[in-house]
């Protein structure tokens, strides 16, 4: 991954550019990618989040399971920055996360994560690879070069023919395929995926999670995975089960 | 699964050697389970015996084979029957699963943890046959979906257990 930083500190990626080793201040102090300790977090008197901890390390693929209401997507949120945990720390790459400014994680955001969710990502005004395209122009890349980077994709993922369509003229699984371009054409160092296959059919699940699986790992990014679906969990590398707020192991491993 | 019904359908193609025999269930069905040749020269002698394939006559030349097998009409009838029957749907109703959570509750141990380990292993399982299908063939998509989805029938059985053992250990230490 490779990017110009702008003036605001975003980075215009260029595709498929070299990817450079990653910057920042070290991984953690427990050498993991990203770290969640002790998470609290409670939505008015109902918590969420319960002393939740999680270590990640840099391109690895972790499923977060556990049931409806369990906290899972909560923990991903915080993970990702778009929540703020009210107790505990979140290091993303030797930064903490839960410390930095609304713009600043907001940016971190936009230049170094993805997001893929289980449907109605996409902007319905806009055309398939507008769309895939998106996350670039935001960073600051051109119109000319995004949407020919956005385009690659659509071989790749099996959408051929598709790149001006709307998303009401997609199928849910080609939506969602479409979603995932737009999640990895910034070449994100994280991605973050929750129920990526919910809304789909097993089959278009399956091709989604073959989809993913194999750019992320191509891509080498580290992927947070929250699915109820032992059989979208099993495509990671390893899973963990909240519940009741709290990061239980299947393993014995650290979580 | 019945090898002789197996054999038999292979054999179906059109007369064959046991070698021939045995390579292909290898490559269809053996999956880690590859037949013994005397498994399938006993097997294609009894089907002989019973009518359901008539032996060749010895072959000359190298080589372990000596003769063709081919079916019958008998044999045809049988490997048509045994394709439209049903397989039993549930040949497991007691599995080991069920008797170490009971027996667990019995003891008054902790069966969550029992199941909180075999949740492991099965999703250790999946991750296997998930890599399986990723890399493999047609076939090999459609065996591992088999296993896949009886794991995860198991799975849902584990997780609905765990969430409500506490009702179901008042109910077995009730019984003891």
């Amino acid at each position: 991954m490779t990017g110009d930083h702008n003036a605001a500190g975003h980075r215009a990626p260029e595709h498929r550019a070299p990817r450079l080793s990653v910057t920042g201040h070290g991984h953690g102090a427990s050498g993991r990618f990203i770290e969640a300790v002790d998470l609290s977090l409670s939505f008015g008197s109902t918590p969420a989040l319960r002393g939740a901890s999680l270590g990640v390390a840099k391109g690895e693929i972790v499923a977060v399971m556990g049931p409806s209401g369990s906290g899972k997507s909560t923990l991903l949120h915080c993970l990702a920055g778009i929540l703020v945990p009210s107790a505990g720390e979140v290091h993303f790459n030797g930064m903490r996360l839960d410390r930095l400014s609304d713009d600043k994680r907001s940016a971190l955001r936009r230049g170094r994560f993805g997001f893929v969710f289980q449907s109605g990502q996409l902007v319905p005004e806009l055309t398939a690879e507008e769309n895939v395209a998106l996350p670039l122009l935001l960073s600051g890349m051109r119109r000319g070069p995004a949407m020919a980077a956005a385009r690659t994709w659509f071989p790749t993922l099996g959408l051929d023919g598709l790149e001006s369509r709307r998303s009401g003229e997609l199928s849910g699984g080609q939506a969602q395929r479409v979603a995932l371009a737009r999640s990895l054409v910034a070449e994100p160092e994280v991605l973050f995926a929750d129920e990526p296959t919910g809304a789909l059919d097993s089959m278009s699940g399956e091709l989604v999670m073959n989809l993913l699986v194999g750019a992320a790992r191509e891509q080498g990014t580290t992927v947070v995975l929250v699915t109820h679906d032992a059989r979208v969990a099993a495509y990671a590398d390893r899973e963990v089960v909240v519940r009741d707020g709290t990061v239980g192991t299947l393993t014995g491993a650290k979580p | 699964m019945s090898v002789p019904l197996t054999l038999l359908g292979l054999l179906e193609r059109g007369p064959s050697h046991g070698y021939d025999l045995k390579r292909d269930y290898d490559a269809y069905f053996g999956q880690g389970r590859p037949l013994r040749y005397s498994q399938v020269y006993a097997t294609l002698s009894r089907l002989a015996r019973d009518g359901k394939a008539v032996a060749g006559p010895v072959e000359q030349g190298a080589g372990p084979e000596r003769r063709r097998y081919i079916i019958t009409d008998e044999g045809v009838a049988d490997v048509e029957k045994w394709l439209a029957e049903p397989a039993p749907p549930e040949p497991d109703l007691q599995s080991e699963l069920f008797a170490k959570v009971v027996l667990a509750l019995i003891l008054g141990k902790h069966a969550g943890n029992y199941l909180d380990v075999q949740r492991a292993a099965h999703l250790q399982r999946m991750r296997e046959l998930t890599e399986f299908k990723r890399q493999g063939g047609t076939l090999d998509v459609l065996l591992a979906d088999h296993a896949l989805y009886r794991l995860e029938a198991d799975l849902r059985w584990i997780d609905h257990t765990a969430a409500r053992l506490d009702m179901i250990a008042r109910t077995v230490q009730g019984q003891s």
